[in-house]
């Protein structure tokens, strides 16, 4: 299983992208567009590592993570509409 | 073998797009490029993730959790970024050089002349 441990790396070479445009994203807008992104490189890796470490019981944390990726972009896309810029 | 070679061209598409979504993240010029390219990936990368985790090891605990996050990621992904599009928008994020036309652009409201009705 040592090519997991490739695709582990690539997913934490999308997490350092995810992080630099949160930290310098022009507006707020491409900061949220940055969570999101991260919450999937979050479930993906967490997807992997249940292969990974041989543990099946892992995979509630996708489902977990699923429900709260969408229920963060909703929120936060609410407190910027109402607040410009 | 041959469930962990099926489910790892499985996984490995996912990534690729996952990673091509980072590469647009870091690259395109405007937050509704940007929208696009993750839309794509937290798509069709989850999912080809996902189900190839399911084919290299199936089991009712992967199998059970697994589908239900497939299905609520299909749902769940177009209208949250099409909230996050809408919220752009009405916060004035700005549009690349590149834009044509705005569909969504109003114009500001003009006074009437005259006595109010």
């Amino acid at each position: 299983m040592t090519w997991i441990d490739g695709l582990l790396i690539a997913l934490g070479a999308v997490m350092a992208v995810v992080v630099g445009r949160l930290l310098t994203g022009p507006t707020n807008a491409d900061r949220v567009v940055a969570l999101d992104l991260g919450f999937v490189v979050f479930i993906a890796a967490t997807a992997l590592l249940s292969v990974r470490l041989d543990v099946a019981a892992i995979d509630i944390l996708v489902l977990a993570a699923t429900l709260l990726g969408f229920l963060t972009t909703i929120a936060v896309s609410h407190l910027l509409e109402r607040r410009p810029r | 073998m041959w469930s962990d070679l099926i489910g790892g061209v499985f996984a490995t598409t996912g990534i690729a797009l996952i990673a091509i979504a980072g590469l647009g993240l870091l690259r395109l010029p405007d937050t509704y490029n940007r929208i696009n390219a993750v839309t794509k990936a937290a798509t069709l990368g989850v999912i080809g993730v996902l189900i190839g985790v399911m084919i290299i090891k199936p089991s009712v605990t992967s199998i059970g959790l697994l589908a239900p996050a497939i299905i609520l990621q299909l749902l769940t992904t177009p209208f949250g970024s099409y909230a996050v599009g809408r919220a752009a928008h009405r916060s004035s994020s700005p549009l690349a050089p590149i834009t044509h036309h705005d569909e969504l652009h109003r114009p500001p409201p003009a006074y009437r002349a005259g006595p109010p009705p």
